[in-house]
């Protein structure tokens, strides 16, 4: 059983703010989601075994270094939710911490 | 017009190229069907207006196509099904559309999806859910149920989804339509708005095989704009093969028995009857880590997914949180009120697995199983040549039936989650009815065997000869 600390501790992680229903829940469901993941807890010692982050063997993708056009800046900052002096404007980042 | 809507994509294609069909015909009977769509199945349809320029000449001729919303199409919104996306529209088109278009198929509508492709059911899309057009009531499965409603119903000749986990195969079995995930890497993914970098794919949505193989041979290719992609060793066959002589069929015990319903059990029974009648042999086949696929899955997809959505932050596009005291609090706000309920659950179970003193444990742990599961593939392929389960253990559920038991959810992927986890190509395709409803009839192959794949699926597709989908009755 996940724990509200674990689940709270999780969300900070995941930067997700989460209501008091929500922590709830959470530890509730994803309890019960992992009982029946830790199944693969079955399959004994995989020390011999290669981890596969990646299904197809594709060595380095290369192409020549050469300069292209990107996306022009107004362009990118086309759909921003806000933005000033040519670039995206967010809120303080708050006091540095004491 | 509905006699023309009635047409498979490349019967009208063919009658566009001999000129007999006009293109602009064509794309007004299906603009209007789809504006006009009680399903929910679109989120978003072509302005009325003169139909656009097409070149006859070209592969795929006209015949216009729906795309996932979660395909990057430039001006038009794209947004996953998602709040944090509301009303974006990308600067770029992904390669795939790009290739679709310029092989003169024109963009119609963009359709509804779980968001972020997460789900079995389209339920989880914050633009409501689609209704399964063979049943109102009942969901079309998901995470692309509204270009497989769509393409059942008859409101697209065909359209494009992504499949992560089974989503393009088990929202076709549950629409009765065709639905294939090509090898990892024969499509690019440049512009697909990510779920799981590592299995997601594109692939086709279609009424029938012909169709899929012919917008699967305009889509897949290799990409520079995607290191991962790499095209195909060969180009893409229109099927013709009539029977299935020398073709060995391996039926794993693993996803043929327990939790599957017995009318979707029998459908498959009958199916390799026919595989049989066709020609081909058909004996058991050992997938010994199968049973694990579903563990490992829900470990590394919601892992690369908690990493992949890191990016919606309310910086650079889309949802921005109002009133808030500082860069933190704007994150964990924005987040909080763009996500919808399972893209949290996924993002909390993704970082929860990859965090410190659980890594090896789950996520490290599932890259295991994950190797354990290509090779068991690997060791079928030594005497077969392709493996046949049932797409889905059921029939479309009813909406709201699993939506509250997301563990009921994500069990209704676990047929479909050992193909993907190992990169095969799989299809499905409508293999008759239980309780009124369709069945899919799923075919793997090794990797990059899409074209024998759509050979032995046609073969089986006029052997089974399936005639109830929604579409033929626009006939």
């Amino acid at each position: 059983m996940l724990s509200r600390d674990q689940v709270l501790h999780v969300a900070r992680l995941a930067r997700l703010e989460l209501t008091e229903e929500e922590q709830q829940r959470m530890s509730v469901e994803l309890s019960h989601v992992l009982d029946h993941i830790e199944r693969i807890g079955e399959l004994g010692d995989l020390a011999d075994v290669e981890p596969t982050s990646h299904v197809v063997a594709v060595e380095n993708a290369l192409r020549a270094d050469e300069p292209r056009p990107c996306l022009p800046k107004e362009v990118a900052l086309a759909a921003a939710p806000d933005v000033d002096m040519g670039g995206f404007r967010v809120p303080s980042p708050g006091p540095a911490p004491a | 017009m509905s006699d023309t809507l009635s047409l498979t994509a490349a019967t009208a294609a063919a009658r566009i190229r001999a000129g007999e069909l006009d293109p602009a015909e064509l794309w007004h009977g299906y603009r209007e069907r789809a504006a006009a769509d009680e399903h929910n199945a679109f989120v978003w349809v072509a302005p009325d207006g003169d139909a656009p320029a097409v070149d006859r000449d070209a592969p795929l001729a006209g015949v216009p196509v729906a795309v996932k919303d979660l395909f990057c199409t430039e001006g038009v919104p794209s947004q996953a099904g998602s709040r944090i996306l509301e009303g974006y529209r990308p600067p770029y088109t992904a390669t795939s559309v790009a290739r679709l278009t310029g092989a003169g198929a024109p963009l119609l509508a963009k359709t509804n999806q779980d968001e972020f492709a997460m789900g079995s059911s389209t339920e989880h899309s914050a633009f409501g859910p689609t209704r399964n057009p063979w049943d109102i009531a009942r969901v079309p499965g998901g995470s692309s149920g509204g270009s497989a409603a769509a393409v059942a119903a008859g409101s697209a000749p065909w359209a494009i989804g992504t499949d992560t986990g089974g989503s393009i195969r088990q929202p076709a079995a549950l629409c009765g339509i065709v639905g294939l995930k090509p090898t990892y890497g024969a499509v690019s993914r440049y512009g697909m708005i990510a779920f799981a970098s590592s299995l997601d794919q594109a692939g086709p949505l279609t009424r029938d095989v012909t169709d899929a193989a012919l917008l699967f041979g305009a889509m897949a290719g290799q990409d520079p704009c995607d290191s991962t992609s790499i095209g195909l060793p060969a180009p893409v066959e229109l099927p013709s093969r009539m029977d299935l002589r020398g073709v060995r069929i391996g039926v794993p015990d693993e996803l043929t028995g327990e939790g599957i319903e017995p009318g979707v059990l029998a459908s498959f029974e009958r199916t390799l009857e026919l595989v049989k009648e066709l020609g081909a042999t058909v004996e058991p086949v050992r997938l010994p880590h199968a049973p694990h696929a579903l563990s490992a899955y829900y470990l590394i997809a919601p892992a690369e997914a908690s990493s992949n959505l890191a990016r919606y932050d309310g910086v650079r596009y889309g949802y921005r949180a109002d009133g808030v005291r500082d860069l933190l609090e704007m994150y964990t706000k924005t987040r909080a009120e763009g996500f919808g309920a399972e893209v949290k659950r996924r993002i909390m179970l993704g970082t929860y697995a990859l965090s410190s003193g659980y890594y090896d444990a789950y996520y490290g742990r599932a890259q295991k199983v994950r190797t354990l599961i290509s090779g068991d593939f690997n060791a079928a392929w030594e005497r077969f040549d392709f493996v046949a389960t049932p797409t889905a253990p059921t029939v479309a559920f009813e909406l709201g039936a699993k939506l509250e038991d997301p563990l009921a959810m994500y069990l209704n992927d676990f047929l479909a989650v050992p193909m993907s986890l190992a990169g095969i190509p799989g299809i499905s395709i409508p293999s008759g009815l239980s309780e009124g409803l369709p069945v899919g009839f799923q075919l793997a192959g090794p990797a990059f065997s899409e074209n024998a794949l759509l050979d032995a699926a046609y073969a089986l597709e006029r052997a089974i000869d399936f005639r109830d989908a929604p579409w033929r009755k626009l006939a």
